[in-house]
């Protein structure tokens, strides 16, 4: 079967360093990929390669085995890839319903904005995610953490993606909401949807993702089945470089 | 619920001000404006709120008011237009040049399209320095104070380079209409149709929008809170045209409109200015500017830039052309400004719209615009206008020295922002 997307050998420099170097990925559909690695390993910047917020110096994107021009987020909006940041990157001073159409909104037949359409829109997918959500008419900014979590999330799932990209999804939660957006990511994929997973903690990734990826120093140190490797494993791939034998090396496993 | 309770600003007036849904900033403004008014009236024995001293005082706003639209895009954006004043003047001797001198060579004296020309010159002119600046700090991330700071100096200078520093007058018949006086004046009828038009517009705004609301199932306002709401908005306008309608024409120039029509002059007979044309001219841009930041995709841009500009970049906001674009309609502003100003005085001159930017950055700040970006309202910097000019013509009336208005106005405009400031921790 044809992958969802393939990244293939990514190089990205900034100045002089290589924050990818040659690093390739491959993701299915209902398949969820942990991307694991220290800060400043390259996952981020590998991972903003495929929402559009970067571009590569070099190396190939597919999607559905056809190759894909990512110049901008809108590029990798149209091949139904979305992101949901680790800064959120929610617009602080806007409410709820116009950051989640923030750059796509609604409009009505004059061309003007169809507040009261993305709002009905807002309280549906909201109610999915958070039913006890009501703060429709605040700006974010006066929000919960968790409550903000749910509003980029919402942006995310409202425009039927088909790959998700989760940078740090729990970083700025509770027990109780990372468990909450566990079970989103469950949901998610049973709907086929492909989902980047990526943190820096291997516990929240063992329990959800199908494989991982590790990244050390911009590389690729290797891929593999989540049941095919211990977490001890998993952890020398990330501090040591380490390659397991259950595991595909990449080229920046220590030989 | 329990958040929104217990966020109040206390008491009963609280929960009163958030079912009208109305900004209580808003309302402090216009409280500090009513307060300013009768203080002066208090002060002046009377000579303040009258026809004539409010009729007057509209006219003076004006051009600042316009200026002050563009203004609040601008700094929403976390951005600074410090050229504003310059971009004014040599807009002015642009197209003081081009009627004075330029196109009765051209279509003879007092043609009537020379005015149209005039004014589409002036938005052209003015929208393109503004579009300069905007791609400047747009596309060359140079920083929009240093931008308009070397703006101010450039246009300034080439405001005098145009006619090498001399003045130009006088201005077309109809183009001195667009500065208010008595040529700019509607009359009574006009006023009253116009102000008619607006109230059923308001009306109609106010119901459709609560249709709609009501159609897809969300809260609406109680009906006591939409009622009251439309009660202020339609007698805000009504009591605005009734006092343009109370300040009667001079003598002579009546009289002369009588005769001119084949009449006999009455002595005592009374004709109304009605409202002024540079306040129409400011009104309408103001609800342009509006609906402009409110409705449009355009506008989203702007405050989603202004709250996070990484943000609004991932959505797939095209940020640069956005911000370059709002200074570009800055620019535009200017020249509508300048028309006015240009119009009131008669003649174009080089300094005109000398230090400008200030009033115009000080009237969207005290207006509630946040110089940190992401927040304000073009009512706001309209009515911070209407402040500062009530302070300045209210201390002209007093007799108060001129450097003594300066000290007073700029102590105003500290004053302002602490308290917006104090205002803003208070609702966290």
């Amino acid at each position: 079967m044809t992958p969802l997307v393939q990244m293939d050998d990514i190089h990205l420099a900034f100045g002089g360093i290589k924050a990818v170097d040659g690093a390739s990925l491959d993701l299915h559909e209902g398949e969820v990929v942990g991307l694991l690695g220290h800060n400043g390993a390259g996952k981020s910047t590998l991972i903003k390669v495929l929402s559009g917020a970067y571009r590569a110096d070099s190396g190939e994107i597919r999607v559905r085995g056809e190759s894909a021009q990512i110049a901008s987020p809108r590029d990798a909006r149209r091949y139904g890839i979305e992101t949901i940041y680790q800064t959120l990157a929610l617009a602080d001073n806007l409410d709820a319903a116009a950051n989640i159409f923030l750059g796509r909104e609604l409009l009505t037949r004059w061309g003007t904005l169809d507040d009261a359409a993305m709002e009905a829109a807002t309280r549906e997918v909201m109610g999915r995610l958070n039913p006890h959500f009501r703060r429709f008419k605040e700006p974010v900014r006066a929000l919960s953490g968790g409550q903000r979590q749910s509003v980029a999330i919402a942006r995310a799932i409202h425009f039927d993606a088909r790959i998700l990209i989760m940078d740090e999804p729990t970083a700025a939660l509770g027990p109780a909401e990372t468990r909450q957006v566990g079970e989103l990511v469950l949901q998610l994929k049973q709907q086929g949807i492909g989902i980047f997973l990526i943190s820096h903690d291997i516990h929240d990734v063992f329990d959800l993702a199908d494989r991982i990826s590790v990244m050390k120093n911009g590389k690729l140190v290797g891929t593999a089945r989540v049941a095919d490797i211990t977490k001890d494993e998993a952890l020398g791939m990330i501090i040591l470089g380490k390659c397991p034998p259950g595991a595909v090396p990449g080229p920046g496993a220590m030989t | 619920m329990s958040a929104t309770a217990t966020r109040g600003i206390g008491g009963s007036s609280g929960a009163a001000l958030r079912a009208l849904e109305v900004d209580p900033r808003l309302v402090g403004m216009l409280a500090a404006l009513l307060v300013i008014w009768v203080g002066f009236d208090l002060l002046s024995g009377g000579a303040f709120l009258t026809p004539r001293n409010l009729w007057n005082l509209s006219v003076q706003t004006a051009s600042i008011a316009v200026m002050a639209c563009g203004m609040v895009l601008v700094i929403v954006t976390r951005n600074i237009d410090l050229s504003v004043g310059a971009i004014l003047g040599v807009t002015g001797m642009v197209i003081g040049v081009l009627q004075a001198r330029l196109l009765p060579e051209i279509l003879g004296l007092e043609n009537p399209f020379t005015w149209i020309i005039a004014v589409f010159a002036a938005v052209l002119v003015g929208g393109a320095i503004g579009m300069l600046q905007g791609a400047l700090i747009a596309w060359l991330a140079i920083p929009s104070f240093i931008v308009t700071l070397g703006g101010l100096l450039v246009w300034r200078g080439a405001a005098w380079w145009v006619t090498q520093g001399q003045t130009v007058a006088p201005m077309d018949m109809r183009f001195r209409r667009l500065g208010g006086g008595i040529e700019g004046a509607i009359g009574a009828t006009a006023s009253w149709i116009i102000g008619g038009l607006a109230c059923a517009a308001i009306l109609a705004a106010l119901f459709a929008s609560r249709r709609r609301r009501i159609g897809f199932g969300f809260p609406v306002r109680p009906a006591w809170a939409e009622a009251t709401v439309a009660v202020l908005a339609v007698g805000a306008v009504l009591s605005a045209v009734l006092v343009a309608n109370s300040y009667p024409l001079p003598v002579g120039i009546a009289r002369r409109l009588v005769e001119q029509s084949g009449g006999t002059w009455v002595a005592g007979t009374f004709i109304a200015h009605g409202l002024a044309i540079p306040v129409l001219v400011a009104v309408g841009v103001g609800i342009v500017i509006t609906l402009l930041s409110l409705r449009t995709r355009f506008g989203r841009a702007v405050f989603a830039i202004g709250g996070n500009p990484e943000a609004a970049e991932l959505s797939g906001i095209n940020t640069r052309r956005t911000i370059m674009l709002v200074f570009a309609l800055m620019g535009a502003l200017c020249g509508i400004a300048a028309c006015i100003s240009t119009a009131r005085l008669n003649a174009a001159t080089n300094a005109a719209g000398s230090l400008d930017e200030l009033y115009v950055i000080a009237a969207a700040v005290i207006g509630g615009t946040s110089l940190a970006g992401g927040a304000g309202t073009v009512a706001g910097a309209m009515l911070g206008a209407l402040v500062m000019q009530s302070l300045q013509s209210g201390m002209v009336l007093l007799g108060v020295d001129a450097p003594m208005q300066n000290i007073v106005v700029g102590l105003v405009l500290v004053l302002a922002v602490w308290l917006d400031t104090v205002y803003r921790r208070r609702i966290r």
